[in-house]
């Protein structure tokens, strides 16, 4: 009989430390593979590499606000898909809800911006965008929920019927007729725009998405519905019978789910940029899926993993600016650590022996 | 007046890279993994291409011959996509990573990489030309039959495409009768549907998936190939393949995973994308709208087989979930 080299086995829980040390050493060695990648194409010494990204993300005070301001940003996305997640309902949809939020925050503030005050405006946008958010993410959460629909595909089509919405309100609203974009939303008179705290354009957000984080760990870790999601996230099965109603939990997750995509909307376009675009969620939707399970779906752990990721963002857009390169060569290099983090996991939940090791045993 | 004879072929022309891209997927997903990677790799395939015909172009210098032109960005295509296949199968398949996570990381790292090298490829090799455009390449990929000329409106309608056009609807055609009528296409559907049913009959799931995959990925790649070389006339723009690599994922579920049935709904599909240009009356606002007619159509399809519920319309039952054999 053929007998194989290697066996391997699913681990009990490794120690904390342990796993973390693993992924510490997969990041090191990412990292290792992408200074030769970028030697490769730059003909620069690595070190300075790092450096130059040390020095795109964290360089001057005005970076560290726009760093901090993009990780809130992809946090707050990661938090939104997370309970979903927990529940093993694949919201890859993330990227479509965002744009709803947006969207219909750019409504309040264009239709309503001159006829109501911002104390009554502001409500009525936040009620608006976490509803249309929502009702973005709630319509595959009911098909699951009633016919089993696939949610994967059909999160992830509703993202492009939501580009294409935008797309559609951009040109109904374009200023000036014919430029194909909105511009600046009530550029003289704020109206609708989210204040500034402190003077700090962004520390509303940031603010909001920190508060947001503690929220969420409590509600998935300590409150009863939380427990539902973790339940029905292990097994269906075990979650009827033990009396959760099943088709309620899904609906009503991702009804939060998608609110919470709707909220980083409204913070995108009320709070930093005042415009939108069919670009305005800019990919998060989907970097919040590799956020959220590279942290296995806990909120504090994401402070980290969104960290790593808008690190890695802002730091070779600089290179690529630096160096002449193309922009791209971010999307490169987070690429190659998301391998190796990926792969990492495997090493973390199994152990692998040789087989000559475990024969001995039998005898 | 609606002129069908310049829209079909030009919806022919759309088809065709979310024809191959969707026949790799149904293969790949026949297999229980839903390779969301597709999009980087069509775009891995492109680039692929256009640095294996850059590299020829460049050797050549003038003197190009048509056998070489086609095998050197044929062959770069071939070797990114099967590469990032082997790497999407490496992770999720020996290493059990989670198949969305791992395909949303090879779209980032595909696209970025296309993006990447269509951009800087110039400035990388040192070659002393303003743009890439490769049309000595690409006019080798855009020959077509002698007589399409000639025979008038069938000729147009019929005979007007290049040979990879061809390709993809004998590649689909031959996917269908693999998965329908082998043994090795049976073997395949059951890793998809029941692994451990599979594993336990001596199928080994291991071989068949990353076969699927790769192959998979390969014809993939071939549609971003056809639409550097032939739909684009040789000229790389960055981010000009947009999101057909997505549009073929939504084709394979409006398909219900039949490559023979997608070669006419691909077209379905080319269509509604240009659908805009042709309709006079619409204005600019309107136009966004009717692009967003492949997506809904295929959010329809999928609701109504899920509720219809019949089994043969289903994905594949294991689609999205990696396989150990001591987890059961």
């Amino acid at each position: 009989m053929k007998q194989k080299l290697f066996h391997l086995s699913k681990r009990k829980e490794l120690p904390w430390y342990a796993a973390w040390a693993i992924r510490g050493v997969a990041i090191l060695l990412a990292l290792v593979v992408c200074g030769v990648v970028t030697t490769a194409m730059t003909g620069e010494d690595p070190i300075a590499i790092y450096k130059t990204m040390w020095a795109g993300a964290f360089g001057t005070s005005r970076r560290i606000w726009n760093t901090l301001q993009y990780l809130a940003l992809l946090l707050c996305v990661s938090l939104a898909v997370t309970p979903a997640f927990r529940m093993k309902f694949w919201n890859v949809g993330g990227e479509g809800q965002v744009l709803m939020g947006g969207l219909a925050t750019a409504a309040c503030m264009i239709l309503l911006g001159d006829k109501l005050p911002n104390w009554l405006l502001i409500p009525i946008m936040i009620v608006s965008a976490l509803l249309a958010g929502a009702i973005w993410g709630g319509i595959p959460a009911f098909f699951k929920a009633k016919w089993n629909t696939n949610e994967t595909l059909f999160t992830l089509m509703m993202n492009y019927v939501a580009t294409q919405l935008v797309a559609y309100y951009v040109i109904v609203w374009e200023v000036p007729k014919g430029s194909g974009k909105i511009g600046i939303i009530n550029q003289n008179s704020h109206a609708g725009w989210l204040p500034t705290i402190a003077g700090q354009k962004y520390l509303l957000t940031i603010l909001v998405v920190a508060i947001l984080t503690g929220l969420l760990y409590i509600y998935l870790n300590w409150s009863k519905q939380g427990y539902e999601i973790s339940v029905v996230g292990e097994s269906v099965r075990t979650a009827r019978y033990v009396g959760i109603k099943v088709d309620r939990v899904i609906i009503r997750t991702m009804l939060l789910s998608g609110a919470l995509c709707g909220l980083a909307g409204l913070l995108l376009v009320g709070g930093s940029d005042h415009t939108i675009t069919v670009n305005t969620a800019g990919g998060r939707g989907f970097t919040a899926v590799m956020v959220s399970w590279m942290a296995k779906f806990n909120p504090i752990g994401m402070i980290f993993t969104s960290l790593l990721l808008v690190f890695l963002g802002r730091g070779s857009s600089e290179i690529s600016s630096k160096f002449q390169l193309n922009d791209s060569f971010g999307d490169i290099l987070t690429g190659i650590i998301l391998f190796f983090i990926i792969g990492c996991e495997f090493f973390i939940s199994y152990k692998i022996s040789l087989h000559r090791a475990s024969r001995k045993e039998d005898k | 007046m609606f002129d069908l004879l310049t829209f079909i072929p030009r919806a022919v022309m759309q088809s065709i890279p979310l024809l191959f891209g969707s026949t790799g997927e149904t293969l790949t997903e026949k297999s229980g993994n839903l390779n969301l990677g597709i999009p980087g790799i069509m775009y891995v395939g492109g680039i692929g291409g256009v640095i294996g015909a850059f590299l020829y172009e460049q050797s050549a210098a003038g003197q190009m011959h048509a056998l070489p032109a086609i095998l050197f960005p044929m062959l770069g295509c071939l070797l990114g996509s099967a590469l990032m296949g082997l790497l999407y199968c490496f992770l999720t398949v020996t290493l059990r990573a989670n198949q969305n996570v791992t395909g949303l990381a090879m779209t980032t790292f595909g696209v970025g990489f296309g993006n990447f090298f269509g951009g800087s490829l110039i400035k990388l090799t040192g070659a002393d030309v303003p743009s890439i455009s490769l049309t000595a390449t690409s006019s080798f990929f855009r020959t077509t039959l002698p007589f399409a000329k000639t025979t008038g409106a069938i000729g147009q309608l019929f005979f007007s495409y290049g040979f990879l056009a061809y390709l993809a609807i004998a590649l689909a055609l031959l996917a269908s009768y693999v998965l329908g009528h082998t043994r090795v296409g049976l073997h395949l559907r059951a890793v998809g549907e029941n692994p451990a049913t599979a594993d336990a009959a001596g199928i080994s799931i291991a071989k068949y998936k990353y076969a699927a995959t790769v192959i998979g990925s390969m014809i993939a790649g071939l549609g971003g190939l056809y639409y550097v070389m032939d739909y684009a006339n040789g000229v790389w723009s960055n981010n000009g393949f947009g999101d057909r690599g997505w549009l073929a994922i939504a084709l394979v579920i409006f398909t219900i995973w039949r490559p023979n049935v997608g070669i006419l709904s691909s077209i379905l599909f080319g269509g509604l994308y240009i659908l805009y240009l042709f309709l006079p009356s619409a204005n600019l606002a309107m136009k966004e709208l009717y692009k967003m007619l492949p997506y809904v159509v295929t959010i329809i399809v999928l609701v109504m087989t899920s509720m219809r519920n019949k089994r043969e319309d289903q994905p594949p039952e294991s689609l999205g979930l990696s396989y150990f054999r001591e987890e059961r």
